[in-house]
């Protein structure tokens, strides 16, 4: 059975100054289970998806904070959780649809399209007014300690 | 960000990291000069770009745009497999060139 063996929390102002440090961070936190360069670039891109939702649709023009938690597991699989207390997600089964989006400023609507094309899972769960968690979980080919 | 300009075309060269946080002032610089210069082809460098991510396929969407409303064509050249894999996701391929 897998168990957790390390893990660390953050959380920061949902600045749009922070996405490269909190994408950064959290491939760092992974490389601690010697992944590829691929496997710490799609960390960090699922991420950076992520918290620009969190900061785009979650808070929108106010500024909130993004909680992050991240666990390595004996298996070498990672699991950050990227959680917002933002307006929430009325339609997440529309929200994850391709090219959907309903922010302008060339937005593309494929931020959790990206998500999930970089991990092996992504989960969803939002509730109006409470605010929105992302969930992704990757397989990394090294070993964790 | 540089920006060339010839007879026809315009040339943006991005470089570093592209997210939500630094395309908005991306858009204003590169808008900015199509606007003015009007050229017949719009040409998005991605040869210097260190990350990308679903923002970067904003920018070329939003230029596409911009471009189109001249009658402008637009090209993307030195995309890295990764950042070609995500702006295919959003089907671009059908109305910009690949270089």
């Amino acid at each position: 059975m897998k168990k957790a063996i390390n893990d660390f929390r953050i959380n920061m102002p949902s600045k749009s100054v922070n996405e490269g440090f909190l994408r950064t961070v959290c491939a760092a936190f992974s490389g601690l289970c010697d992944p590829t360069v691929e496997e710490l670039s799609d960390i960090k891109t699922a991420v950076s998806e992520a918290v620009t939702n969190a900061i785009v649709h979650g808070y929108k023009e106010k500024t909130g904070r993004i909680y992050i938690d991240a666990v390595l597991f004996s298996d070498s699989t990672v699991r950050i959780r990227i959680r917002d207390k933002g307006c929430g997600i009325s339609d997440v089964k529309k929200a994850m649809e391709p090219l959907y989006t309903t922010a302008g400023d060339d937005r593309s609507g494929l931020g959790f399209t990206v998500m999930e094309s970089f991990t092996d899972k992504l989960s969803v769960r939002s509730a109006v007014g409470k605010g929105t968690v992302v969930t992704l979980t990757k397989k990394i080919a090294g070993k964790c300690e | 960000m540089k920006i060339s300009v010839s007879d026809k075309s315009v040339t943006v060269f991005l470089s570093g990291e592209i997210d939500h946080h630094n395309a908005g002032i991306l858009r204003e610089g590169a808008d900015r000069c199509i606007i003015k210069e009007r050229p017949r082809e719009l040409i998005l460098d991605f040869s210097e770009v260190t990350f990308m991510d679903s923002s970067g396929v904003g920018f070329v969407m939003g230029r596409y745009k911009t471009a189109s409303a001249f009658g402008c064509k637009t090209a993307v050249t030195g995309l890295k497999d990764r950042d070609r894999r995500i702006l295919l996701l959003s089907g671009m391929q059908n109305k910009i060139e690949f270089r």
